[in-house]
């Protein structure tokens, strides 16, 4: 049966995949900086669907790690979801050079510097599949989150880039793009009910794209639409937007 | 297709023009979100609070002044309601599960639904379940919820090991009958108002299969329905339905449902032996609006009661069905409190000390039969005391009684209240939406060391809800 690392395992939208492939019969792995809060999930995951389930230290800004961290796995996983991420103020890091580094580095350098490895990992076992959650903020640049939407924009890049590269290695790359979604890190915003997902209903949308071995997928369906308008205003009107 | 890509461009600005503008308006300001529990009634302006970790609800606890913990909303009336509530329903993960000794550790927002789907397969079932298994652990034990046993395996909390809650100043404490056990006994059935419950540990019961042998009985009368009790006393499960709309003779007519834990002996010579703790899967109905006001009129009840009385003209029929079937018949209609109306229902179950028993029963229910008020459902059980300090049972019988929100039935539910009290009976807080402070004080003998204690566990009234503000637990 198959293996999936969850990379970032402590957010929402990761506790819903993990209950995904957990319930699919999959080898669970959960990796986050901290491994004291997941203990419960570890064990419920157990408990509800007599999964094999580990949690393992995992820290995406530390790089030096990341060889170690891979090569030590007890089984080699054939699906790595990359989910870690950092938000940040925007505000903050216009002001805060050390934020605006913050975020570039959780969301951009710390994920090609895992990503490398499996990649090459998967390109010599020729299979795998990766799957890299990005955002819809990577598609454009708008003044309330541009530094964090320019390292989505750079991570969307390079899972493209790697697609194109692991193609004929038979591994699957996919690009995850959700919209809102109604977390505990959201929980505090108003967020419009139709455009908006549960972690339980991204988890299930990844899933199925995950079999369907499809490449980019926008969650919901409504974004991939929202965001070709988005894109397609010109820029002279765009700029004078307050978005 | 140049069209077609105009067309597909104007129907998505639409939508979202639409999805905004609905946004908008569903958050204008000053929109306070009404919620009820499961009766619908009553229904308060609420903001419902949600923890995953003990930081986030330690959070919540500073932020509010008052509030009152909630699992799954399925008490009637307003045990759970007040204007901060806190729910315990992501707080759901299973902590461990020895399947030798039979012992389970959750925390607070795991359903029994859940449990029993991870307990079962390896032969274990609840010790104690009511008639639903969508309720969380946090509330079964804050109700101290009984069911078809609670002759004779008491009520839910007679099974835990320990539990853990956080007070009010956020300290977690964890409690049982050995450790903190005025805090435990206060707890458990204390109404959610020592604290917020975080986890349980409690015993399960060993069973061969997923089914129940069962017996059903046929009853003329309320007299003959209670020998009927009195003489299935040993079984593990009894309960009876009761037709409270016929006059004279047959008043209190009806079945009495018996039951056992089916052993493998008893599923000989039957195909789901094969299987024996997996039952079928069974599709589920659900019930997606409010139906109008006029539906559950007394034609449609009366009917309703007719038929399921002569349904089956045998005394006694013996049948093998799955624990779905018989402990939550009503859990495969999806929101089934909908046929109500948007006014929504109240239940009224009260219970009578076994020596006023019979007189009492008669007396109500003629009240009842007379007042054309009829119950789409009236349920009787026999019952055995149980422990703590707000225990709604005793040794006697109670009667469960499903009633729509009218103009006119809560002056007729007053009258009621008198003669239950006049027969040394009370009321059940967890269906409770109306009972008076004075009623109240004078059905439960002792509420006083229930107060003195949450005195001390909860001095400021951290916890409270519209229930208890209404019948004088918290001020």
């Amino acid at each position: 049966m198959g293996h999936v690392l969850i990379l970032g395992a402590t957010s929402d939208m990761a506790q819903a995949l993990a209950y995904r492939y957990a319930q699919e019969g999959y080898q669970v792995t959960l990796a986050a900086r901290q491994i004291e809060p997941l203990t419960a999930l570890v064990s419920d995951l157990q408990i509800r669907y007599q999964a094999k389930v580990a949690a393992l230290a995992f820290e995406a800004t530390d790089y030096a790690s990341h060889a170690t961290f891979y090569a030590n796995l007890a089984t080699p996983p054939n699906v790595v979801i990359c989910v870690f991420g950092y938000l940040g103020e925007q505000a903050k890091a216009q002001e805060d050079f050390a934020e605006s580094e913050k975020i570039i580095a959780t969301n951009y350098v710390g994920a090609v510097s895992i990503l490398n490895i499996v990649a090459n990992d998967f390109e010599s076992r020729q299979s795998g599949c990766i799957i890299g959650i990005s955002s819809v903020a990577g598609d454009r640049g708008r003044q309330s989150n541009y530094i964090y939407g320019s390292a989505k924009a750079g991570f969307t890049a390079y899972l493209s880039g790697l697609r194109n590269r692991l193609a004929k290695s038979q591994v699957q790359v996919l690009t995850v793009k959700p919209g809102f979604v109604r977390t505990r890190m959201t929980e505090k915003l108003k967020l419009p009910p139709f455009i908006t997902a549960t972690p339980t209903q991204v988890a299930n949308q990844i899933y199925r794209a995950h079999q369907a071995k499809r490449d980019v997928l926008y969650t919901l369906w409504m974004w991939q639409f929202i965001m070709l308008i988005i894109r397609h205003i010109p820029e002279f009107i765009f700029k004078r937007l307050s978005l | 297709m140049r069209n077609f890509g105009k067309y597909v461009l104007s129907a998505v600005t639409g939508g979202v023009i639409g999805a905004a503008a609905t946004w908008l308006w569903s958050n204008r300001p000053g929109t306070a979100r009404l919620m009820g529990s499961w009766g619908n009634y009553p229904k308060v302006a609420a903001q419902l609070h949600t923890f995953q970790t003990i930081a986030e609800l330690r959070q919540i606890l500073k932020n509010v002044h008052s509030a009152i913990p909630r699992g799954n909303g399925r008490s009637y009336g307003d045990s759970a309601l007040a204007p901060h509530m806190i729910s315990s329903l992501n707080y759901n993960k299973f902590l461990s599960f020895d399947t030798q000794a039979g012992i389970i550790h959750c925390q607070a927002g795991v359903l029994l639904s859940e449990i029993l789907e991870v307990t079962v397969a390896k032969g274990w079932f609840l010790p104690v379940t009511p008639g639903t298994k969508l309720i969380t652990v946090g509330g079964a034990i804050a109700s101290d919820v009984h069911g078809k046993s609670q002759h004779k395996a008491g009520n839910f909390s007679d099974h835990l090991v320990s539990m853990e809650l956080m007070l009010a100043d956020g300290s977690i404490v964890t409690c049982s009958p050995e450790q903190n056990n005025e805090l435990f006994w206060t707890t458990c059935g204390g109404m959610g108002l020592t604290g917020v419950i975080l986890s349980a540990t409690m015993h399960l019961i060993p069973i061969e299969t997923a089914y129940i042998r069962q017996e059903s009985l046929r009853a003329d009368n309320l007299d003959h329905l209670m020998d009927l009790f009195e003489e299935s006393e040993s079984w593990m499960y009894s309960v009876a339905w009761i037709d409270c709309l016929t006059k004279g003779n047959g008043m209190g007519r009806g079945y009495i449902m018996r039951g056992e834990h089916a052993t493998l002996t008893d599923l000989a010579g039957d195909s789901r032996r094969k299987y024996p703790l997996e039952p079928r899967w069974k599709p589920k109905l659900i019930v997606p609006f409010d139906f109008p006001e006029f539906f559950l009129n007394s034609f449609i009840i009366k009917a309703f009661n007719f038929v399921l009385y002569h349904k089956n003209p045998k005394k006694v029929v013996k049948s093998v069905i799955d624990y779905d079937e018989f402990f939550y018949p009503l859990d495969v209609i999806y929101q089934w409190n909908r046929i109500y109306g948007p006014r929504g229902f109240t239940q009224y179950q009260f219970i009578l000390p076994t020596e006023n028993s019979r007189a009492g029963m008669k007396a109500i229910m003629q009240k009842i039969t007379d007042s054309n008020m009829g119950s789409f459902l009236a349920v009787l059980k026999l019952y055995g005391p149980q422990r703590g300090y707000l225990p709604f049972a005793m040794a006697g019988y109670s009667l469960a009684l499903d009633f729509p929100i009218r103009d006119g039935l809560f002056d007729f539910l007053d009258e009621l209240d008198k003669l239950v009290l006049s027969y040394g009976g009370r009321l059940y807080l967890t269906k409770d939406a109306r009972m008076s402070a004075a009623m109240f004080k004078e059905t439960y003998p002792q509420l006083e060391t229930f107060l003195q204690n949450l005195q001390q566990i909860n001095p400021n009234d951290k916890f409270r809800s519209r229930q208890s503000d209404r019948v004088g637990l918290t001020k």
